[in-house]
């Protein structure tokens, strides 16, 4: 995969202390943003994005020459209105659309980093994502924005920083990865690492790409994304292209026909190995460790203003998981919100047309802003 | 503005925290906010009445106050509200034990079922009671534990609570409610309106 010319990128020059205990400085943050800052500065969204995410929020992505992950939800007039916010977004350190990564060359040794790219934790992506709003010059954010793995950075950034953001917006995540989100991503994991092609983490310098197990990683991972019921009503047992059984392992199926469309487009935009440190950082994230378990030890000095938001058919961040962070944030008196939005969408709803949420996300943000 | 509101809005100092429980479309939070500088939160069951209060700017959680009211500390507000939805609880007795852990006061309003209409009504006709106040027939109505403001004024000294004021809503207009005009009052008021604390021994 190229990394094309037109990505703005920063140069981060500030050392960063990683929490494994590596010490980067000198590294690439990509980043895009949408509509402008005002005089006052006052405007800005940092958008997080989720695992496979990347920089390019809303209108066409000029890598992949589709539209944007979340244009449903930010654009000009839309929930988040870029006629009237500036909307950042940063490629995660450890991603592949042109933030330091494992595809990166290390100048130690000239090759690939690989696996020998440091493990990344959400917290390092948050203290990497900081030196951004210096390069704008921007104090205090507007509000802080994401769901999912973007949701977790969403905390993160408040507990990290509380003083340099207004309201904070997590949708569809957690405080700390559950045992079964592990089990899920463990799966895709050795999905990538069990294809030959996977070369102990040096594919890109022998030319090849364990492209098999990255799509049947990501065809386990779609499958979370979705409800059982929003399954059975856009698939059911429908036959793919097909009048009856054909008695083999071709796929009879439509559902079998559409995830490995899903595994097989996402080989063209994702890295492997890239796959394999985002994950990690997910699993990695636990907001109670640093407090003893005590989550709202984690927000004792925010004076933001919360909106915990989450959906009715979630099973992969549940809405008892988001209430947890309302819990914590309402026994230190916090400013919270929170409302669950029936959808039967599952965990994706997130990214999808759902009036009520993006209903809900307008409304929040405008009437913090006036 | 509903005359329950102004009551409530009345009994409230300025510059508190406030929590409404059931706060609905958010009509009384964003009066006491715009008007009281009050710090109100609210707690709401239904999804689309929290989406209005949202749209309002206000601060709401979706909730059910049955479960819910465990979340906040003790004493976390200065007054806890809750305007004509006890009756509608499973458990009236651990909400009101709720209301007064959470606020430091409470203001409980009652649709009073000893409302004369109410009682002509079932003796009259023999079925249960529809009037202004208490719109639905007995197969839809939320209501699982109907009250008087006299039971209610029992009830206080059942579960040990102590009621600071007590008012009633008589044809828009407020008056006092004491032991002597207890039984006029359950007769004529349409709403009960009861400031709570914990007793002091609690």
């Amino acid at each position: 995969m190229d990394i094309k010319e037109n990505i703005k990128t920063l140069i981060v020059k500030k050392e960063l202390k990683l929490d494994c205990g590596q010490v980067i400085n000198n590294f690439p943050l990509a980043y895009e943003t949408y509509g402008s800052l005002n005089e006052k500065k006052d405007n800005a969204i940092l958008v997080c994005h989720a695992l496979t995410g990347d920089q390019f929020v809303t209108g066409l992505n000029p890598i992949t020459k589709k539209e944007g992950w979340w244009s449903y939800a930010v654009g000009p007039k839309k929930s988040i209105d870029t006629n009237k916010y500036f909307v950042i977004c940063v490629n995660v350190v450890g991603g592949c659309m042109g933030s330091f990564g494992p595809s990166h060359i290390n100048p130690k040794t000239k090759k690939v980093y690989g696996i020998d790219f440091p493990v990344i934790t959400i917290n390092d992506i948050v203290n990497a994502q900081i030196n951004l709003l210096d390069h704008f010059g921007i104090k205090k954010l507007f509000s802080v924005i994401g769901g999912s793995m973007g949701g977790m950075q969403v905390l993160q950034f408040a507990s990290n920083f509380p003083d340099r953001v207004k309201t904070v917006v997590p949708i569809a995540c957690t405080s700390n990865h559950s045992a079964q989100n592990i089990a899920l991503n463990e799966l895709g994991r050795q999905a990538i690492t069990a294809d030959h092609n996977w070369m102990a983490g040096e594919y890109l310098s022998k030319n090849v790409a364990p492209n098999k197990g990255l799509s049947v990683a990501r065809m386990a991972a779609h499958i979370t994304y979705l409800s059982k019921r929003g399954l059975q009503e856009k698939f059911g047992r429908k036959l793919q292209e097909r009048d009856d059984l054909k008695f083999g392992f071709d796929a009879d199926f439509q559902i079998e026909s559409y995830l490995r469309y899903q595994g097989s487009v996402f080989v063209d935009r994702f890295d492997a190995n890239s796959y394999l440190y985002i994950t990690r950082a997910m699993d990695y994230f636990d907001l109670t460790k640093k407090f003893n378990g005590n989550l709202s030890e984690a927000f004792k000095n925010t004076k933001a203003k919360f909106f915990v938001i989450s959906f009715t058919s979630d099973w992969l961040y549940p809405t008892q998981e988001n209430k947890d962070i309302v819990i914590a944030l309402n026994s230190i008196g916090a400013d919270v919100g929170f409302v669950e939005i029936k959808s039967d969408k599952g965990h994706d709803s997130f990214l999808l047309d759902i009036p009520d949420f993006l209903k809900a996300v307008k409304n929040f943000l405008d009437q913090s802003y006036k | 503005m509903k005359s329950e509101f102004k009551i409530i809005a009345d009994i409230l100092k300025p510059d508190t925290r406030i929590l409404d429980v059931g706060c609905d479309d958010g009509t009384l939070m964003e009066f006491l906010k715009k008007n009281k500088n009050i710090d109100v939160r609210g707690i709401e069951i239904s999804k689309e009445k929290v989406q209005i209060c949202i749209a309002k700017g206000l601060t709401v959680i979706e909730g059910n106050a049955e479960f819910d009211l465990k979340q906040f500390p003790n004493n976390s507000f200065d007054y806890v509200l809750l305007g004509q939805t006890l009756q509608a609880f499973i458990n009236p007795e651990i909400v009101i034990k709720e209301l007064l852990r959470v606020g430091k006061k409470a203001i409980v309003t009652i649709p009073n079922f000893g409302h004369w209409k109410v009682r002509l009504n079932l003796l009259f006709q023999g079925t249960m009671p529809v009037t202004k106040t208490l719109p639905n027939k007995w197969y839809n109505t939320p209501n699982l534990h109907m009250c008087t403001i006299k039971d209610f004024v029992e009830f206080s000294k059942i579960i040990d609570f102590k009621i600071y004021k007590s008012l009633a809503l008589i044809n828009k207009k407020v008056s006092n409610i004491n032991n002597s005009n207890l039984f006029l009052k359950n007769l004529f008021a349409e709403l009960g309106v009861f400031l709570i604390e914990k007793s002091d021994e609690n």
